[in-house]
């Protein structure tokens, strides 16, 4: 528990300091629910490398796969395949890519950080041959199949994205945003991973994996079967961010989509008190610690409209700067509670 | 004479554990001092007081006799007390000179002055009686008994008058020991007051002048050179007799075999098949030198090496072993060798510890019944008497025996058939031997069957029933009680008989 506080004070502090920066705006429903959204989303990318990070692992290759995932789905689906089947088809190629990973690093002995770094560049070409001609969006999939197609089919594209927009992301096709339903898909998926590493006998065998493997071994956990497990749940929830994504934004781009979010999702599990070392985190502090960044970046755009501040800095520029670091200083401030904790 | 540096009533305190409680010592120019004492009894603590590494709570330091205060390490060497560390501190990829400077280099125009430094360097290795042509030498390509030495010849340089040695001899070979103890009355004809900490009793016997025994914190009596002796020692250490220390209330059970190794061959092992039998209520210790392959073997029972040939009974059934699960199943349970690096998770407590391996029988439908896992735990921190603050305490912060106690509770908690015990008690010290020597007699008594490895001669032939010896991988023999004694042991271990 003590170990959340600190980002749950970081995140009481980020909302206050944006309501101090614009009351009015900042706390609209609009605002709220776009903020939302976004750390929902994060969120389910977080969990899934929070659980590799917890048995000593890492991913680098989620924002790729998020890329590859997003465009694969609408790929599918401008040829001929029924949305809710490309969706499992989609998550089955996370599920495969999470497999390849542990493989590589169970067989071969090969390191997590390189293994995925290597997957990181090969997924993103993947996404990019698949879409050669660039930008995949859902609503011109519908148009094409409409004008272009078969009528039946675009019927049954526009019923059941229709559905899977409303359900996953609270938005219809028209793009009218009733709520931020990502929240919900979070909390369900944090439930049932909170339960998985809290407590499920798998969990406690993923926490013994990350302090010390051969003791783990010694202890009769089966190491190679566990880390299959959390390889692929990492990389099929990473496979679901990219559906959400092409859901929500309606269109991606293959070149770009995802690119650098690994880095927010780890930034956010390590915020939430996961130890790279291994062995320490928890579903609580994953999902608070990616609601950091999504709101800092808020706050940012926010700091950035005041009259005052347009006046002297542009604060476009500024951005990567300054989320570098306020995850140094919650890092510093992370540590230096935590060695508190200790003495 | 006032001594060249004394302590007087120092307290120390840390987090949940006083660690001094008052302590005194005296180190004189031209005398050994050894201090001794069980793991946890203070020893450390006190020679990092006097050496400024640590500042106490109360009491006070006097340097020929004048109060003093070392508020860091640096202050202490300026005074000339040096601190040789247990494990030895010294930047392996630089040579030697520039380690007996390091920190402390003469330098002309900001830049390093090797010139200046270099006779000073090869006056101080002389000194400890290595060849200055060492001086250019990196220190990663020594041996660690020359590292040692370095060391020396560093607190040397700085003109140590005191120097305070902790458990110096734990990774020297005989004859680096041997080099060590020379060099150390060299020290002390010189005039240098040296405290030396050990646990090896019949070195503190070889080296000391005198000997302070510590207690739980506490100075526990000052033994003169006349007066060290084993028996002196552990009845100060300990604060009782030590009588009985290998009990034996077993009677073998049965002449099956609880464990039985039909022609076993594994994968990188030797090519020559071992069969063994380990029968109920015995413990079967076995022997051998470093390398003779009795790790390698019990790992491969223990499915953590691939069988190659042959195989392995339990209680008469044949069983296929090839992952540590399996031998869980199979009723086989090892405390490895290593516990720290194999046993246990040390960041988490003995409630994450014990349960591990036993979550299979503490879950249902894959979920963790924790108010039984807990009620595992407390068992069997009481019936191992586990002193430990609480179930949460990390298992790292609890003294070697305490550890092992744990190690054993991870495994017992399961009631396996067979045990087997990998160097039962190294790192432990003289009083929670005998606590863990009584739990494996009792185990045996009650039926389980004991496969005990040791390279501890004193134990082996105390706790075992029968004694197999390994040598080179083979079997070599296997010894009744009645043939028991260490050079009938030696005989086998190293190849004579064959």
């Amino acid at each position: 528990m003590k170990r959340i506080a600190g980002v749950i004070l970081l995140l009481v502090v980020l909302y206050a300091m944006l309501i101090w920066a614009d009351p009015i705006n900042a706390t609209r429903w609009g605002n709220i629910k776009d903020v939302l959204s976004q750390q929902a989303f994060f969120g389910v990318l977080t969990l899934g490398v929070g659980v590799v990070i917890v048995t000593g692992g890492i991913d680098l290759s989620i924002g790729s796969v998020v890329g590859m995932s997003a465009v694969l789905f609408g790929v599918l689906m401008k040829s001929g395949v029924p949305p809710y089947l490309a969706l499992l088809i989609t998550l089955a190629s996370g599920a495969v890519i999470g497999t390849i990973h542990a493989t590589l690093i169970t067989r071969l002995k090969l390191q997590p950080f390189l293994v995925t770094l290597c997957g990181l560049f090969v997924y993103r070409g993947l996404a990019r041959m698949l879409s050669p001609n660039g930008q995949v969006g859902i609503n011109s999939i519908i148009t094409d199949e409409q004008t272009k197609g078969d009528p039946a089919f675009a019927q049954t594209l526009t019923d059941q994205l229709g559905t899977l927009r409303e359900v996953l992301i609270g938005k219809t096709l028209e793009s009218e945003f009733a709520f931020p339903n990502q929240a919900i898909v979070l909390l369900v998926l944090a439930l049932l991973v909170g339960v998985l590493l809290h407590k499920s006998v798998w969990g406690r065998y993923w926490y013994a994996l990350g302090h010390n493997e051969n003791a783990a071994k010694y202890a009769g956990i089966r190491v190679e079967r566990n880390k299959f497990t959390v390889y692929i749940l990492c990389s099929t929830l990473a496979s679901l961010g990219g559906i959400l994504t092409i859901l929500d934004y309606g269109g991606v781009n293959p070149v770009s989509i995802g690119e650098g979010w690994e880095l927010y999702a780890i930034t956010g599990a390590v915020l939430g008190g996961c130890s790279l070392r291994g062995g320490e985190g928890s579903v609580v502090g994953m999902v608070f610690g990616a609601a950091v960044l999504p709101l800092l970046k808020n706050l940012i755009s926010f700091v950035g409209s005041i009259p005052w501040v347009m006046d002297r800095v542009k604060i476009d520029p500024v951005i990567p700067a300054l989320i570098g670091l306020t995850l140094l200083l919650g890092t510093i401030a992370d540590e230096s509670f935590r060695r508190r904790l200790k003495s | 004479m006032t001594p060249f540096l004394s302590a007087v009533g120092i307290r120390k305190q840390f987090p949940g554990v006083l660690a001094l409680d008052g302590v005194s010592a005296a180190l004189n120019g031209g005398e050994v001092l050894a201090i001794v004492g069980e793991n946890g009894a203070g020893k450390s603590t006190l020679m990092k007081v006097l050496a400024g590494v640590y500042q106490p709570d109360a009491g006070e330091l006097l340097l020929d006799g004048k109060p003093v205060s070392f508020p860091t390490s640096q202050s202490a060497v300026d005074a000339g007390v040096s601190l040789i560390h247990q494990e030895l501190n010294l930047a392996e990829n630089l040579s030697v000179g520039a380690n007996i400077f390091l920190g402390r280099e003469t330098t002309r125009f900001g830049l390093i002055d090797d010139r200046a430094m270099k006779p000073r360097a090869t006056a101080a290795l002389e000194k400890v009686g290595l060849p200055a042509s060492l001086v250019e030498v990196r220190v990663g390509r020594l041996a660690p008994g020359q590292k040692q030495l370095v060391e020396i010849a560093r607190a040397l340089a700085v003109k140590a008058r005191a120097i305070i040695f902790d458990e110096p001899t734990s990774s020297l070979t005989q004859t680096e020991t041997d080099r060590l103890y020379e060099v150390i009355d060299t020290l002390r004809d010189n005039g240098v007051a040296i405290a030396y900490i050990s646990h090896r009793l019949a070195e503190v016997k070889r080296v000391a002048d005198r000997a302070l025994v510590l207690r739980d914190g506490r100075n526990a009596g000052e033994l003169e050179k006349s007066e060290i002796t084993h028996d002196n020692l552990v009845r100060k250490m300990v604060g009782r007799e030590l009588k009985n220390l290998y009990p034996r209330t077993r009677v073998l059970q049965s002449q099956d075999a609880a464990l039985r190794l039909q022609n076993l061959t594994y994968s990188g092992g030797p090519s020559a098949p071992i069969s063994l039998e380990v029968r109920p209520g015995e413990v079967l210790g076995m022997a051998g030198l470093v390398g003779a392959g009795r790790t390698e073997l019990a790992e491969a029972v223990f499915g953590l090496r691939s069988i190659a040939n042959g195989h392995v009974e339990i209680n008469g059934q044949k069983r296929v072993i090839t992952h540590p699960s399996h031998a869980l199943k199979a009723g086989l349970a090892m405390v490895p060798e290593d516990r720290r690096a194999h046993g246990l998770l040390l960041p988490e407590g003995t409630g994450f510890n014990v349960p591990l391996p036993n979550l299979d029988i503490l879950s249902r439908a894959g979920l963790v019944e924790d108010a039984k896992a807990r009620q595992m735990s407390q068992t069997w921190v009481e019936k191992l008497h586990i002193r430990t603050p609480s179930l949460a305490q990390a298992v790292g912060l609890l003294s070697g025996g305490n550890q092992q106690k744990v190690v054993f509770a991870k495994w017992l908690a399961r009631e396996p058939k067979v045990l087997i015990l990998d160097e039962p008690t190294r790192g432990v010290d003289v009083g929670a031997r005998g606590e863990i020597y009584a739990i494996i007699d009792d185990l045996a008594a009650r039926g389980l069957g004991v496969w005990m490895i040791s390279s501890d001669m004193e134990e082996l032939l105390g706790m075992s029933d029968r004694i197999a010896v390994l040598h080179d991988g083979q079997l070599a023999g296997i010894l009744d009680r009645e043939q028991f004694n260490e050079e009938a042991i030696m005989q086998l271990a190293t190849g004579a008989h064959r």
